[in-house]
């Protein structure tokens, strides 16, 4: 891959902060957008802006079509078979809480059990939690080894006749590990428990196919893959999402409205109210073009570069200890210093110019786990190279320094 | 923004190494826990008032260097003072790290703690510096949590 070329693809790569250039380290946090998604949602906001599936004007019609086929870039990107499977969403949590007020209320009962694992972000975790409160269900948790890989042994004894649903992560945002979701989802489905997949740190590093992985339900929020933030998915079995009630109610997600009864449309538009952000939509089409003729094998190879060269140059320094030591990462790598707390790392690194990620991750049980308040954590993009990470390593040291 | 670096000054760095005043009173008449819900910073102080006066106070708990500092630095100065002392030094505090005092000149009672005015240009972390005297607030009017939410 042409890097230098990429990079000029995103105009904030090329901006000083504070004196320093920006050494962009937080796709984990948000992945940056490209020129082309950029400029394509704008096109749509100055000269095709209307709405979505209403009436005949010729305007309506045009952005209905682009719209629409960013759902079959969807459909396409994630493995899916039919595009009636891709539910627009807000994002991942969105996508998540659909799952949990509609699938999940139907099919949860006092006594029952959810399995989510010890990695989850809370939007993996609370929308369960709240779940199982509402009615007296129990949330179980899959352990996970100290090098952070899911103890999947536990799992012959943590699924009962009683679990109705195991949530699972297919990349920790905090350890960068990947689980081996298609393995997880053919035992679960062994003892009859369906499965739904949260993608959001997955889908910008590796091929996903949920037909491969039998995934009942697969989430992910565009602004991780280069798209835009208010816009994210939720793929469904079709089977599911035809038996699940729909969610919000209001225009777009109707046949017929009556005083005495209204009717739904059919999966995907019945979880769909309202008006969607359509100009995220599209731009997320945009974006996933880009990445497709950037290819996926060849993005991967890059990140796999950065995070090999990132591991070895970080964890030559002293005092420093990396969380998540998996045999199968993705390009996300979350340290603790000795004596130095990661705010206080991550404000030194800022003044450096280097943009990383200081906090509980949103995955404060995972924290717990480790026994750490916070960590830093620095994520790597395709237009990421080695002498940003060299920065990173220089302003980490330069800050082990101030601390001694 | 200026260096964070010149905010990291000495000072800091060494209260932050070897905090003073840490630890608990058991008794004491004055107690309360803070909580920094962004970062996890937590803060446990103890209090003994006398008379009118801070007779003695305590930290612990863990936190970032800007927090530790501040909560070392904060148990020095106001002990021996009077509560109407410590609330009036609580104020400038606040006041000079979310840049609405000016350390120079309205900020007189808190001596050498103005080091700490650098932060407002770090506002993510304003609310590190400020979770001590949000405590000492809170366990002198006899409330049991303080939260810098």
């Amino acid at each position: 891959m042409d890097i230098t070329a990429i990079r000029r693809d995103f105009p904030l790569l090329s901006r000083v902060l504070n004196g320093k250039p920006v050494i962009y380290l937080d796709s984990a946090v948000s992945g940056q957008m490209p020129l082309c998604a950029i400029e394509r949602m704008a096109k749509y906001e100055r000269d095709e802006h209307t709405n979505v599936h209403r009436g005949v004007s010729t305007l309506s019609q045009e952005a209905t079509d682009f719209y629409e086929a960013a759902r079959e870039k969807v459909r396409r990107f994630l493995g899916a078979a039919s595009v009636r499977e891709i539910v627009w969403t807000r994002g991942t949590t969105e996508a998540i809480n659909l799952v949990a007020q509609t699938f999940g209320r139907t099919v949860v009962k006092a006594g029952d059990e959810l399995l989510v694992s010890a990695m989850e972000h809370h939007a993996n975790i609370v929308p369960w939690q709240m779940l199982a409160q509402e009615k007296g269900a129990t949330l179980k948790v899959i352990p996970i080894t100290d090098d952070g890989e899911l103890i999947l042994e536990s799992l012959d004894e943590l699924i009962t006749e009683r679990t109705k649903l195991l949530a699972v992560t297919h990349v920790s945002n905090v350890l960068g590990t990947v689980n081996p979701v298609k393995e997880i989802i053919a035992r679960a489905h062994a003892r009859g428990v369906p499965v739904l997949v949260d993608g959001a740190q997955a889908v910008p590093h590796l091929k996903v196919d949920v037909q491969d992985l039998d995934a009942d339900f697969y989430v992910f929020s565009g602004h991780k893959l280069s798209g835009p933030t208010g816009i994210g998915a939720l793929y469904g079995k079709l089977a599911h999402l035809e038996a699940m009630p729909p969610w919000h109610g209001g225009g777009n997600m109707i046949r017929s409205v009556t005083w005495e009864k209204t009717t739904y449309m059919a999966a995907p538009g019945k979880f769909e109210a309202g008006t969607p952000p359509i100009a995220a939509a599209i731009g997320l089409g945009a974006a996933l073009d880009y990445l497709g003729n950037l290819g996926l094998d060849r993005i991967a190879a890059q990140e796999h570069d950065l995070l090999v060269y990132a591991t070895e140059r970080l964890e030559r320094i002293p005092g420093l200890r990396i969380l998540g030591k998996a045999r199968d990462k993705a390009s996300v790598i979350s340290f603790v210093v000795e004596g130095i707390h990661p705010h206080d790392m991550g404000s030194l690194l800022d003044g450096e110019g280097v943009v990383i990620r200081a906090g509980h991750h949103c995955a404060q049980p995972l924290m717990a786990r480790y026994n750490v308040p916070a960590t830093t954590r620095a994520s790597f993009a395709y237009f990421n190279t080695r002498e940003d990470i060299d920065v990173l390593v220089s302003a980490v040291e330069k800050a082990i320094e101030l601390f001694k | 923004m200026t260096d964070p670096r010149e905010l990291y000054q000495q000072v800091i760095l060494e209260h932050n190494k070897k905090p003073r005043n840490f630890g608990k009173l058991d008794p004491c008449t004055h107690h309360a826990e803070g909580h920094n819900p962004l970062c996890g910073d937590q803060l446990e102080l103890s209090l003994i008032v006398e008379n009118g006066l801070v007779a003695d106070i305590k930290f612990q708990g863990s936190g970032c260097a800007i927090d530790v500092a501040s909560a070392s630095l904060m148990t020095g100065i106001v002990k021996g003072k009077s509560v109407a002392e410590a609330e009036a030094m609580v104020a400038q505090f606040r006041g000079m790290v979310r840049g609405e005092l000016d350390p120079a000149t309205q900020a007189p009672l808190l001596g050498r703690l103005t080091l700490f005015s650098g932060v407002k240009d770090l506002p993510s972390r304003v609310k590190c510096a400020i979770l001590p005297w949000a405590t000492l607030h809170a366990a002198l009017k006899g409330e049991e949590e303080a939260s810098t939410e």
